[in-house]
């Protein structure tokens, strides 16, 4: 085989490193400027009210209209989801080491409960909007409901990707489909799934924390 | 995929992490997020205190802190820019600096703006 169909038939860049995994970084990459936009948004525009909730969702608030509006945040909750997107990452390393040494029944157990802790997430977050729209913060509200679930929106509709991808992934493994040599799908999806627990360390704080 | 690409994916577990270190950053990642919502309840939730009210001026620069150590920690580990080829880190590291000078901006600009705004 030539050096270019070897090249070819190995992913690889001029570099020597897979393509495919230079490209799930620069789509990381991207993804910073993507959610740089939105918590500037978010910060930019979390002082701003009329009506509703906000911007002291930590706390009992009266609007200058008299209005009278309960904490809507829900710290303990979160602080859960928060913990398992942490552990997720654990779980999805400990899986890609498993594939990586071939153990298939450790595969499919870390990352089943990588799928888990995901889809725990996704719960949570279902909730709190739900929560959130029963105490009268929505979308149109005001400037602190619009940016604050687009940020989180947008994240949130990341983790669900990452979970399908996962999932599909699960079923490739049950299927005897990821063997060692092919351990990098799901290092790949295991990157993107990191980078949606990072954005989170980031947003966690900013959202959720900071008074 | 193809059934031939076995060489890519086996070079790239010789560096990475032994399971006992994956484990002990995940504990230090849960011990980062305890700190953190340990610090809001002492200093604004409701735990606070006479001595959280003292770390008021400290609140936000420690939570960022925090924060940035946990995402710096599942970068170098959990990402493997620590052991991975370097031009990696640099296509997330770049991009990173961007974002946050667009975050830091956009804050100066927005606090100009009020000031402006209320001096006007």
């Amino acid at each position: 085989m030539s050096d270019h169909a070897h090249a070819i038939e190995h992913h690889e860049t001029s570099t020597g490193l897979d393509s495919r995994k230079l490209a799930i970084w620069t789509f990381i990459g991207s993804e910073c400027l993507f959610f740089a936009t939105l918590i500037s948004n978010y910060l930019v525009h979390k002082e701003t009210w009329l009506t509703g909730p906000g911007p002291f969702p930590h706390q009992e608030w009266v609007s200058p209209a008299g209005q009278h509006f309960e904490p809507i945040i829900e710290i303990p909750l979160v602080t859960l989801g928060t913990a398992l997107l942490l552990f997720s990452s654990l779980f999805v390393v400990l899986a890609l080491a498993n594939a990586q040494r071939g153990n298939r029944k450790g595969l499919l157990l870390w990352l089943g409960m990588t799928i888990m802790c995901g889809l725990f997430f996704v719960g949570m977050q279902v909730y709190e909007f739900t929560h959130f729209v029963h105490k009268g913060l929505t979308l149109k509200t005001n400037l602190y409901g619009a940016s604050f679930f687009t940020l989180t929106g947008f994240h949130g509709t990341h983790v669900t990707l990452g979970v399908i991808w996962l999932i599909t992934l699960w079923i490739e493994a049950f299927r005897g489909k990821i063997p060692p040599a092919k351990s990098l799908n799901l290092e790949i999806a295991a990157l993107y799934w990191h980078f949606v627990d990072v954005v989170w360390i980031v947003i966690f704080p900013v959202v959720y924390l900071i008074t | 995929m193809d059934a031939h690409a076995p060489e890519t994916a086996a070079a790239h577990e010789p560096g990475h992490p032994s399971t006992g270190m994956y484990v002990k950053i995940g504990v230090i990642l849960f011990v980062l997020t305890a700190l953190e919502v340990g610090l809001y309840e002492f200093t604004y939730g409701g735990h606070a205190s006479t001595g959280g009210a003292a770390l008021q001026p400290f609140f936000v620069p420690l939570l960022l802190l925090l924060s940035a150590g946990k995402f710096a920690l599942v970068a170098m580990f959990y990402m493997h820019l620590k052991q991975d080829h370097r031009l990696f880190s640099g296509v997330f590291v770049f991009p990173l600096i961007i974002a946050t000078v667009i975050i830091l901006a956009l804050i100066v600009l927005e606090a100009y703006h009020f000031a402006f705004a209320r001096s006007g």
